[in-house]
């Protein structure tokens, strides 16, 4: 629960970038895969991701160093994690049904697919694993959604121009999807020099 | 160890109490959405509690929209128009949805919530359609995998349909389904018992309703029915008249048929019946015992694998082979057709090369 470590900025910058959850880690690929096939879409899901990875990295820190350091219950984390986070989006599933139509129609569908996105998941266990403070990790969960974002927006811009190009048939689809994912990966790896991170 | 046991299974439970309690406060105050008003057809008022679906808001009140899934947005045909109060269409609506329906304010009801005040728009024998619940009294084995059910209904009493038309049969939650579904059935018996229906119901393997129905109801069991639904049956006129069916399509038929005879029709009427082999036919006697009340009434049942056991010696042969050696000429004819979407297919296809008029044919196809 120490405040020592990395500045927010710096945390915020690897987690777009040089430490990318999807294209470094390669957490929330399903999701990633399956809703990058339309500029658009991919945008809504991303939101949601960063709304949601914002949201729960705060509200899941405060459980664990409120709740299960102290009754020393550590090997709990996931179950505990994984319930408030489904939890967390059935209630903002429901707020934003009830307050946004627009809003609804943009992010609304694709809360309940966040729920077991395991890039969620994977950013509460970051910022325990790295024993960031509760404003690295909210800016932790922030910058991993961003990252998040920016991925499968690229990904989909990509994909649509896929769509003009002339792709062997035992590729098309997840096949060349996943090679170009790989492509992106080493791009972003090229980052890692900038800021003398990882 | 014991005590670190406790505490890990009482603070797990604790966090999702807490959570379940924060969910029930919220359905209970964000999810509320008090009731609403639904115009059907610019005529009936009703008052729906607000936030369920338009499916489930509907059936509270008694009106009943046809779907076979049960409400789980995978069947597609509980669509509804919703013509003010709708907003925009979701995204789990867009697979069953043509342009056309998209354009006209056709939305699928089990996915569509009720949040606003509605104005909808729903065929006008919907309004008619009640839920029954009925006992099994009777069930008979009419072939190998052809069962007749008789359910005597215990509230309401009667039911009002016309010859040809449907009812929905809820099958209970058993091993092969954990939600309650819907399977529709024509209705075999005549109208005019209207505290009693007869379904006939074929056995398909693996298929969720006929294995209920085949393996586990009984006689004595209470099951809920509603209906009717659709708009199969005998148009008015004195046009001559073919059949066609196969299978379990004899119900509307037969429906048709006794309500022909009750109400002492001159018509003409052929009624070509087909299947595979001797075992697969039924309700022999009481064809030929219809073919004496109705005075032009005609009943062909043709086998179309013949065996030499069978000691067959009615019609053999396909329907759509042997249809032109009983009307060589449709020019004249209506046409009523009920069996498998492909069946019905090829009947159209051989019922137009004898020059049945095409909006003469009238089928139910049951898929």
């Amino acid at each position: 629960m120490s405040g020592q470590g990395p500045g927010l900025f710096t945390i915020f910058f690897a987690a777009v970038f040089t430490g990318n959850i999807l294209l470094t880690l390669y957490l929330g690929m399903c999701s990633f895969l399956a809703v990058s096939r339309q500029v658009r879409t991919a945008i809504g899901l991303g939101a949601a991701v960063v709304f949601v990875m914002t949201a729960t990295s705060a509200i899941n820190w405060l459980v664990y160093y409120y709740l299960l350091l102290p009754f020393d219950l550590d090997h709990l984390k996931y179950i505990v994690f994984i319930i408030v986070v489904a939890a967390f989006v059935q209630l903002v599933e429901m707020v934003i049904e009830r307050v946004s139509e627009p809003l609804y129609q943009a992010l609304g569908i694709f809360l309940p697919l966040i729920t077991v996105n395991c890039a969620i998941l994977g950013a509460a266990l970051f910022m325990i694993i790295r024993h960031y403070s509760l404003a690295q990790s909210v800016v932790y969960g922030a910058g991993s959604g961003v990252g998040w974002l920016v991925a499968i927006v690229a990904m989909a811009g990509i994909r649509e121009r896929l769509k003009n190009a002339r792709i062997p048939r035992g590729l098309d689809g997840a096949g060349i999807a996943l090679i170009i994912a790989g492509i992106m990966a080493m791009a972003f790896m090229g980052f890692a020099g900038m800021l003398g991170l990882n | 160890m014991v005590m670190e046991l406790l505490i890990s299974v009482g603070v797990v439970a604790a966090i999702a109490v807490a959570l379940a309690v924060l969910m029930v406060i919220a359905d209970a105050t964000i999810g509320n959405y008090g009731e609403k008003k639904v115009t059907v057809n610019d005529d009936k008022e009703l008052t729906v509690t607000g936030g369920l679906t338009l499916l489930t808001a509907l059936k509270e009140q008694g009106l009943f929209i046809p779907s076979a899934c049960g409400g789980r947005g995978s069947c597609g045909l509980c669509k509804v128009k919703v013509a003010a109060g709708g907003g925009e269409i979701l995204a789990t609506e867009l697979p069953w949805l043509s342009a056309g329906e998209r354009a006209a304010k056709v939305r699928l009801s089990c996915q569509f919530k009720v949040k606003n005040d509605l104005k909808i728009a729903v065929p006008q024998e919907l309004l008619s359609v009640r839920e029954y619940t009925a006992e099994v009294t009777r069930i008979v084995d009419l072939t190998r995998d052809l069962k007749e059910v008789t359910f005597a209904l215990r509230g309401p009493a009667t039911i009002d349909f016309k010859a040809g038309q449907y009812v929905q049969l809820e099958v209970s939650p058993y091993e092969l389904t954990d939600e309650p579904l819907y399977r529709a059935y024509s209705v075999a018996s005549a109208p005019s018992m209207k505290d009693r229906l007869e379904l006939e119901i074929k056995y398909v393997p693996e298929g969720i309703a006929t294995t209920w129905v085949h393996r586990h109801l009984a006689v004595g069991d209470i099951v809920t029915l509603n209906g009717p639904y659709g708009d199969f049956g005998l148009h008015d006129g004195d046009r001559d008249i073919i059949m066609m069916a196969t299978g379990s399509g004899m119900a509307p038929m037969r429906s048709i048929l006794l309500d022909m005879a009750e109400k002492g029709s001159a018509r003409k009427v052929t009624y070509l019946f087909g299947c595979k082999e001797r075992c697969d036919l039924f309700l022999l006697d009481e064809m030929r015992e219809l073919e004496k009340r109705l005075p032009n009434f005609r009943f062909v049942p043709a086998i179309s694998r013949p065996n030499a056991e069978d000691g067959w010696d009615g019609q053999t042969g396909r329907l759509t082979d042997i249809l032109p050696q009983y009307i060589p000429n449709g020019a004249a004819i209506e046409a009523y057709l009920c069996a498998g979407s492909a069946v019905i297919k090829s009947y159209i296809a051989a019922l137009t090369a004898i020059g049945v008029a095409r909006e003469r044919i009238y089928f139910d196809d049951f898929g």
